[in-house]
């Protein structure tokens, strides 16, 4: 048996947890999918309309604003009760917080951010990006089962996802409130973002490549010159080259636009999982090897600093 | 306010990895290393951290001699001294194994407040500070962009996704990821290189420590597209790109 943990914001179930179901169905043994909450039960049920054996309400009043304490507890006791094969989270944030220690609490490993997961015999083959995506690995888990995963968003599509319906139960666990250390307050959002980069058709995006923000005024030309909007990966935000707002990425926005331009970015997958979408995308880096053309329709291997200009110049033509 | 930063270190970023023969690592006879980027930003958070509050910053690092380079390094940004696990294993140790190597260290310190960055740059495992404080048995928060200490407590600022943020307090002592890029970083002056070698990195025994996973193949990633590079000089490229974009892809007007 596959357990898929659940997340949820708002009443809403995490995009990303439907792709960790459809990842989990795939596999072919039964799947359970635990959400942990306090008074979840409506949002649990909302997951019952997957094709799975059962979806667990994980339920404790400690358990109504995430924490990581209270997660791993929590969560810790309906393994041991379960003893799953498998268990199976997005790699989102939240995951990234407490499937570690959830793991690790059961004396496990964790292989974090697969792009595939494969049945290997009794056993489970993981397949992880390394080396900021330069690389692939295959992986297994030591040890016995469970083993502990977290599925890389967008890995697996969401639509693959088979539909049927599947009893709902409400699991009470035991959770010491006074063991989780973790006193958060509400989620907030900073001042409204300014530039809304997902209604963008055309996107030039900049890199490390660019190397200062002296040449940004070239970056602004060619992307005057396409009618596009100018975006960045997350070293150019962090380095106030350009404002936070014009982030893609993991931390910034998804975008999906007709063409994405992307020069000088390597293609790390805190990048790609926010442009990968786009329907033709155009590379340019100095790095014949760079990840960014692992994905790109069109890709020119050289200097920016050359390129871009004649890329100007013939536009204009 | 004892702190404690881990720091690993990886190959440069420009280095052009390989797998080895058994491809389950990379061939790194001849290559360069250079400070985990995030967690430079870690140890940055930590230097601003000690400059508000007093105290003490102890670098601390996993793997085979030439790790001394990146303590050596932070040394000479301003950490007070460094510990040194050693094992040549360590730098192509999973996260378990690494995380038990820097507990065996960092344990009989009893740091306040332990740091790492929140990932590294070849492994990605996005890991170790979480197992590590599991380990040490205190609390944590991951993806940190402020740490604020008030009377004995944290009181940190947790990026979410979508643009989202949270505060959380916790009490100390306590272990934090930091987020990359929320500080500005400093470079070692000539004064800290000449302070730095007088300051201490002490060498600790690596514990024997069980992974909890292993590699057994490592190769260049398939590609996901059939991606047409354009070659020739860059007048030429530019002209072929801008037609197919035109023509072909049409996602440029003419």
């Amino acid at each position: 048996m596959i357990l898929v943990i659940a997340e949820h914001h708002g009443g809403q179930v995490h995009r990303a947890s439907w792709e960790a179901i459809a990842a989990a169905q795939a596999l072919g043994a039964p799947v359970t999918v635990a959400l942990p909450g306090h008074d979840a039960a409506a949002i649990a049920a909302s997951l019952a309309e997957a094709q799975v054996a059962q979806v667990l309400a994980v339920e404790h009043a400690a358990l109504a604003d995430y924490t990581a304490d209270g997660y791993v507890a929590a969560l810790a006791e309906i393994i041991t009760g379960l003893s799953p094969s498998l268990v199976l989270a997005a790699h989102t944030y939240q995951a990234r917080d407490f499937m570690p220690r959830l793991a690790t609490r059961l004396s496990r490993g964790l292989v974090s951010d697969c792009v595939a997961i494969t049945a290997d015999g009794d056993g489970y083959r993981f397949t992880r990006p390394v080396f900021q995506a330069r690389l692939q690995a295959d992986v297994t888990a030591t040890g016995a089962a469970p083993h502990f995963a977290t599925l890389q968003a967008g890995a697996v599509r969401a639509d693959t996802l088979q539909k049927g319906s599947a009893p709902t139960t409400t699991q009470a666990v035991t959770v010491d409130a006074t063991g989780v250390r973790q006193k958060p307050d509400a989620p907030f959002k900073e001042a409204k973002q300014a530039v809304d980069l997902t209604a963008a058709e055309r996107i030039v995006s900049v890199g490390r490549g660019i190397k200062g923000p002296e040449h940004l005024d070239l970056v602004k030309q060619l992307a005057e010159a396409l009618g596009a909007e100018i975006a960045a990966s997350r070293p150019i935000c962090d380095n106030g080259w350009l404002p936070m707002d014009r982030q893609i990425g993991s931390s910034g926005q998804t975008v999906a636009p007709k063409l994405y331009l992307a020069l000088g970015i390597s293609g790390a997958i805190q990048h790609v999982v926010g442009m990968k979408g786009a329907r033709t995308i155009v590379a340019i880096n100095k790095d014949p090897e760079a990840p960014i053309f692992e994905i790109a329709d069109y890709g020119i291997a050289g200097d920016l600093f050359e390129i871009v200009p004649a890329l100007i110049a013939e536009l204009k033509r | 306010m004892k702190i404690v930063v881990c720091i690993k270190q990886v190959v440069t970023r420009d280095w052009q990895v390989r797998p080895d023969e058994a491809r389950t690592w990379i061939r790194d006879g001849d290559a360069e290393f250079e400070m985990n980027e995030p967690d430079a930003y870690a140890l940055e958070a930590a230097l601003r951290l000690r400059e508000a509050q007093g105290g003490e910053v102890i670098a601390v690092s996993a793997g085979p001699a030439r790790v001394a380079q990146v303590l050596r390094e932070a040394l000479a940004r301003g950490a007070d001294r460094a510990l040194h696990v050693e094992g040549d294993g360590l730098a192509r140790a999973d996260a378990l194994v690494v995380a038990d190597a820097l507990a065996a260290a960092i344990g009989p310190e009893s740091p306040d407040l332990v740091l790492t960055g929140l990932q590294s740059d070849d492994m990605g495992f996005g890991q170790t500070g979480v197992i590590l404080a599991e380990r040490l048995g205190v609390p944590h928060a991951t993806i940190i962009m402020d740490v604020q200490v008030e009377g004995g407590a944290l009181r940190v600022k947790r990026e979410l996704e979508g643009g989202w943020f949270q505060w959380l307090q916790m009490p100390l002592p306590a272990l934090l990821t930091i987020q990359s890029g929320i500080n500005q970083l400093r470079y070692a002056t000539l004064k800290g290189i000449m302070a730095a070698k007088k300051k201490e990195i002490r060498a600790v025994a690596a514990p024997a420590a069980q992974p909890g996973q292993q590699v057994v193949d490592l190769r260049a990633p398939e590609k996901q597209k059939q991606t047409r590079m354009i070659d020739g000089a860059p007048a030429d490229a530019a002209r072929e790109l801008v037609r197919a974009l035109r023509e072909d892809a049409r996602v440029v007007a003419s």
